[in-house]
């Protein structure tokens, strides 16, 4: 039963393990965030909890509606997502989720935004290959054919073409947990996480 | 970013020497081999440094039966059970690539004199 966290990317670096091995780690820093809401399969028709990370400075009218289920003292989160969860039983509005929910050595999967790359050639967004430099070559990035001719005369859709690349809803799954710092609100996992230094991340235990 | 900086500060080791390119060293480092561990050593002159805080590393080249072998090790690594400078050599460039193409007494350098 999955659970997770609202938390940022703070960057990389390397942990060196016990036995002396050295492991390339991303931290994620993620401050306790409240479940302000949890959706039940009466009423809402799925079970999720919503989970809220930061404080608002101001929260508008329709914001505050999601907030009613939190109680009135509790601060209000300035970033708010929904993470879907086997059962709500044992959560409630108002509870505190820090990152001691996870335990080193677990597997988590880390969900960002993607870095954008702005609008990119085929070479970079789909691998292309590349033509010739030399010996008179003048296709030196170009896409080649995107399709036959005559039959079936039209281009088929999703051919992979230049475009916007990046700045995409990216998931990692199964990253292995190597350490869980409570005291620092820092989750430290191995390998790349999506996104730029600051990003949001959603980290969720893997199914 | 602080809390990274912070995680590399707490891995630092506080025995590293003073190390500049062209200083012989002797390298010590854990050699795991099946389920034993035991200690191997690498002698020679350090041609390049990389990095610095806990991704410091350096390369250290020596002429081993005949053949020229450079090995990388990361200063701070566990891994680098210690390191001894053996001496200071003189060194006029920070990477030290022309030792390369140097045998015998050429690839040698001028030992440096502390006053």
């Amino acid at each position: 039963m999955p659970a997770g966290l609202i938390g940022r990317k703070l960057g990389m670096t390397r942990i060196f393990a016990d036995d002396g091995s050295v492991v390339p780690v991303s931290v994620i820093e993620a401050t306790p965030n409240t479940i302000t809401r949890l959706r039940t399969a009466e009423q809402d028709g799925y079970v999720a909890m919503q989970l809220g990370a930061g404080s608002a400075r101001k929260v508008t009218k329709p914001v505050a509606g999601q907030f009613s289920a939190l109680p009135k003292e509790l601060q209000r989160p300035r970033v708010v997502r929904e993470m879907r969860v086997d059962a709500t039983d044992d959560y409630e509005a108002g509870q505190q989720l820090d990152v001691s929910i996870f335990e080193a050595g677990e597997l988590v999967d880390v969900i960002g935004t993607s870095k954008g790359k702005g609008f990119a050639g085929t070479i970079k967004r789909h691998g292309f290959h590349r033509g010739p430099k030399t010996h008179g070559s003048n296709n030196y990035r170009q896409p080649g054919s995107v399709g036959a001719g005559t039959t079936p005369g039209r281009v088929f859709k999703n051919t992979k073409m230049a475009g916007h690349l990046g700045d995409d809803r990216v998931t990692v799954k199964k990253l292995k947990v190597v350490r869980v710092d409570p005291d620092r609100n820092l989750i430290l996992v191995k390998g790349a996480v999506p996104g730029a230094r600051n990003g949001l991340l959603l980290v969720q235990k893997a199914k | 970013m602080n809390a990274i900086k912070e995680l590399e500060r707490e891995q630092l080791r506080t025995d590293v020497p003073e190390i500049a390119p062209g200083d012989t060293v002797r390298v010590s480092v854990k050699v795991v081999e099946g389920n034993r561990e035991r200690i191997q050593v690498f002698e020679g002159t350090v041609m390049r440094m990389r990095n610095g805080g806990l991704n410091k590393s350096i390369t250290v080249r020596r002429i081993s039966s005949g053949v020229g072998v450079e090995r990388t090790f990361l200063v701070h690594a566990p891994r680098v059970e210690k390191i001894e400078v053996m001496r200071h050599g003189v060194a006029r460039r920070a990477q030290l690539y022309f030792l390369r193409k140097r045998v015998g007494k050429s690839a040698t350098l001028r030992e440096r004199r502390s006053s």
